[in-house]
């Protein structure tokens, strides 16, 4: 009784909503009236955060460590695509969700081949799994375009009412909902009782079988909800730029949203959404003067913040905002990062 | 005679957790001592310690006189100390004999040696060690901290689950061992087992040396052996471990 | 068929080559090194600049080639890598993904990104027919050079004392080291030895390979696999994984190339759910 009334005060106050994160929503939101000329890479950060988010639901709350990730967004990115080509769903926003349930159908069906295993188990079979789905999308080329990517999407308009522009403003504000209304979810999710177990588990997975948590249960659930996030954010890339291609599925998205993520830190849900605000920003940044070795860069950080830890994740961060403050881009979002 | 491993406030455990709070112990040239306690009381903390297996978070561990505390536990293996540790953990894809020759280091014990001392090791020396038997084990396991000729060696239960009379055998050869002038620690749970073999004793309980002093004195102190061990001085079993 | 059987396993041959370093690496010291293909292109590329370039011949360019990514293993080993084995598995991962973008990036940014190749010599080309079978002169040099290398490390680990202790670290690192067995420096041995192997590799493979910047990534997966179905408790396992990964490879894209490399990453992560240990790794005891 006093122990339910105390889990319950515990929950209540981790669902509080905290001055920073209305701030940082309220920059978000912001953003679409201010920035209306970046709306471009707005919408990429907006759909890499929705995707880093979903793997901070297994990596941060779970500790399932994947490297293919990408395979679930990938298929949402093709299954949006097909169902707009093919002119079976029409309308985006349904063929979003359409799209979220097949990734996190795929999800549920993999997630038992990841129950047992240790890391290095799990690592292969994610990888596995997203090698397995570009084979098939390079394959299936008379349905998928193979090698030459998805072509000839024509995507409707929102809701049958906001059709998409060039300057991708209705693209933007599309992605920035979704991305807000999933991410209310997931913060709602993570402050249950539910979310509580699956941090239970990820500290110490044996305690939390033996007071009574159904490891095996929650897991495939998390799993489940983080593959249809995926899917949802690949849905949305397929959405704004009406095109997909196989480099969905490749290693180096999977490696480079784990960054994303590392770069913001796990388990707090804001941190994919900094990460890619960083990420993107950086990018954006380099890009101009090093387009093709962009590369080596990532794996520099990547091997600094495993070097050096803690501290030089600090500094990447700063740095981030300190590059795109000189390139004379606001950075909006970074700016109010917790 | 002089002390060879001198304990002086070790503070060690695992990650973040203190186990040993303040433990000192010294144990003079050519003696063997019997470490005493109930289960989970933090004994294998304190050889995995010596060795340098866990985390220390102070303290110093002297042998004959050399502070070997900075060193890595293959450097103190070196300096004198032959670990057996309490699941024995052969090396499973080694045969009998590569397990002696793995560690060997020149000195007074040999392979031949511990053939002699184990006759049973001998007639198995090409088998894999992890096919046998918990007696052979533990005979393995003792054989292989012998041949790196250490001056003490580190027993953690050498006795535990083992039938009477390979418990008689092994102890009967600890003490050919002992008249060589081996030291030794061992770890027991049960205090009659190995009194008669030690010549002094000490009893730990929740990380700490409540008592030390000499085997015989605690063998008739029924008192002391009541409060520390329980029914030690007469239960053969093993309890379950403290939550 | 014969013919199919002879490069598949001459094929097999030079993946374990490849990826026995990475099996010891991570049996020994349970550390994900996804960036050990990396250490094979160097050897590669060692070995098109030797070649091409310096006109060195291409039988002597091999051992050099094995010393460089011998050399590149043990510098990064000791300089970095040694500060990343106590950590996390997600850490190590990232660590390796790290090296791995940037030795693309910086290959790329030297040789370009294009496909490089090893001028062979005629005397390598062409090939015999030996009772209607077909048998590629350099696929059988192949088959020599890695059997002969893989009947070396045999002998190492069973017959050595450095193999015997190496083994053991193996099988209980913390108990090595206690028992006075400097894993440490093992380590660090196997690790430049399994780097130098996969530069020869890399060089040996080029031709048949393919041999450009994104080689890590792209056999990435192929090492992972001969390491998980072999198992890294020996070195038989990843041997026999090797041989299977390569004739079903290569008789796969023959007989059904419609089906291309599906069924060896289905085949892989069967495995890893029916057997996790491997098909070859001995069942733990314990
Ligand atoms: N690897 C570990 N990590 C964390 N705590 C540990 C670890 N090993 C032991 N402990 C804890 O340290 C305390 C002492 O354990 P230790 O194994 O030293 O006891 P022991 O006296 O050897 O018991 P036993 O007779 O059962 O072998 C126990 O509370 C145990 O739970
Ligand atoms: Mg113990």
């Amino acid at each position: 009784m006093t122990l339910a009334a105390q889990v319950a005060r515990q929950l209540a106050a981790r669902a509080r909503w905290r001055p920073l994160e209305i701030v940082f929503w309220l920059a978000a939101l912001a953003s679409i009236f201010l920035l209306p000329s970046r709306h471009l890479i707005l919408t990429e950060i907006a759909i890499l955060g929705l995707f880093a988010l979903s793997l901070d639901l297994i990596l941060g709350y779970a500790g399932i460590l994947s490297l293919g990730h990408a395979a679930f967004f990938g298929l949402g990115a093709y299954a949006a695509g097909l169902l707009a080509k093919y002119g079976l769903v029409g309308e985006p926003v349904l063929a979003l969700f359409a799209a979220g349930l097949g990734a996190a159908a795929l999800g549920f069906v993999t997630s038992f081949l990841l129950l047992r295993g240790s890391d290095l188990t799990r690592l292969m079979v994610t990888l596995g799994i997203a090698l397995i789905l570009r084979e098939i999308a390079n394959r299936y080329d008379w349905l998928t375009g193979g090698a030459d990517g998805l072509q000839g999407i024509v995507i409707g308009p929102v809701l049958g009412a906001f059709a998409f522009d060039i300057a991708g403003h209705v693209a933007y504000v599309y992605s920035l909902s979704v991305l807000f209304l999933a991410f209310l979810a997931a913060r709602r999710l993570m402050n249950s009782p539910f979310g509580l177990s699956l941090r239970a588990i990820k500290g110490n997975s044996l305690r939390a079988s033996a007071i009574g948590i159904g490891v095996d249960a929650r897991l495939v659930a998390i799993y489940t909800i983080a593959a249809g996030y995926a899917g949802i954010a690949g849905a949305l890339l397929t959405q704004t730029t009406q095109f997909a291609s196989l480099d969905v599925f490749s290693f180096e998205r999977s490696a480079d949203v784990l960054l994303v993520l590392i770069l913001g830190g796990t388990g707090y849900l804001y941190g994919g959404l900094i990460g890619a605000v960083v990420f993107k920003l950086v990018q954006d940044a380099l890009i101009d003067v090093t387009a093709q070795y962009w590369q080596f860069w990532i794996g520099l950080v990547l091997v600094l913040i495993v070097l050096g830890g803690e501290r030089v994740k600090r500094l990447a961060a700063a740095a981030g905002g300190r590059i795109a403050r000189l390139v004379g881009r606001r950075p909006k979002l970074d700016a109010k990062a917790p | 005679m002089p002390d060879l491993l001198s304990i002086e406030g070790l503070r060690a455990g695992y990650g973040e957790a203190v186990v040993l709070a303040n433990v000192s112990l010294t144990i003079a040239e050519g003696s063997a001592i019997a470490l005493l306690g109930r289960n989970g009381m933090g004994k294998t903390t304190l050889i995995d310690s010596v060795i340098g297996v866990t985390r220390r978070f102070g303290g110093t561990i002297r042998l004959a006189g050399r502070d070997i505390t900075p060193l890595r536990p293959d450097r103190r293996a070196h300096a004198g100390i032959g670990w057996v540790p309490q699941e024995r953990n052969i090396f499973r894809s080694l045969t009998v004999e590569e397990n002696l020759t793995a560690v060997a280091r020149p000195g007074a014990w040999t392979v031949p040696r511990i053939y002699q001392l184990f006759p049973r090791l001998a007639e198995r020396r090409r088998n894999l060690g992890d096919r046998f038997s918990g007696g052979e084990q533990q005979m393995l396991a003792i054989g292989r901290a012998l041949v790196l000729n250490p001056k003490i060696l580190l027993l953690d239960e050498p006795l535990e689950g083992l039938a009477p009379i390979l418990v008689e055998e092994l102890l009967g050869a600890l003490r050919r061992v002992f008249r060589e002038g081996v030291s030794a620690i061992i770890v027991e749970q049960n205090a009659r087992k190995v009194l008669d073999a030690t010549d002094r004793a000490a009893i730990m309980e929740r990380g700490a040396i409540v008592h030390e002093g000499p085997s015989r004195a605690l063998a008739a102190d029924r008192q002391l052996l009541e409060t520390h061990l329980g029914v030690a001085g007469k239960s053969q079993g093993r309890r379950a471990p403290l939550p | 068929m014969l013919t199919i059987l002879f490069d598949g396993i001459a094929y097999g041959m030079l993946l374990f080559v490849l990826a026995c370093g990475l099996a010891v690496t991570l049996g020994l010291m349970n550390f994900v090194n996804l960036a050990h293909g990396a250490f094979a292109m160097a050897g590669g590329y060692v070995t098109v600049v030797l070649v091409n370039r310096l006109g060195v011949p291409f039988l002597a360019a091999l051992p050099l080639a094995f010393l460089a990514s011998f050399v590149l293993g043990a510098l990064m080993e000791r300089t970095l890598y040694v500060h990343v084995y106590a950590k996390s598995h997600l850490e190590q991962v990232l660590f390796t993904i790290g090296l791995v973008f940037m030795s693309v990036a910086a290959v790329d940014y030297v040789m370009g990104s294009q496909q490089q190749f090893v001028g062979l010599p005629a005397a390598l080309q062409g090939r015999y027919d030996v009772l209607g079978v077909g048998i590629g002169k350099y696929r059988l040099l192949i088959i020599v050079i890695c059997g002969a290398l893989t009947a070396a490390l045999q002998l190492i680990l069973v017959g050595t004392r450095f193999g015997t202790r190496l083994r053991a670290a193996v099988d209980d690192r913390r108990v090595a080291r206690g028992l006075g067995i400097n894993v440490d420096a093992v380590f660090a041995v196997t690790f430049a030895v399994g780097s130098g192997l996969a530069g020869l590799g890399g060089a040996l493979g080029a031709e048949i390979l393919g041999l450009d910047p994104i080689f890590p990534l792209k056999f990435l997966i192929y090492f992972l696999i001969v390491v998980t179905v072999g198992g890294t408790s020996s070195i038989t396992g990843p041997f026999l994984a090797s041989l299977l990964l390569g004739i079903a490879d290569v008789a796969g894209k023959y007989y059904v190339p419609k089906l291309g490399a599906f069924v060896i990453y289905t085949i892989m992560i069967a495995v890893l759910i029916w057997r996790p240990q491997g098909l070859f790794g001995r069942v733990t005891a314990r």
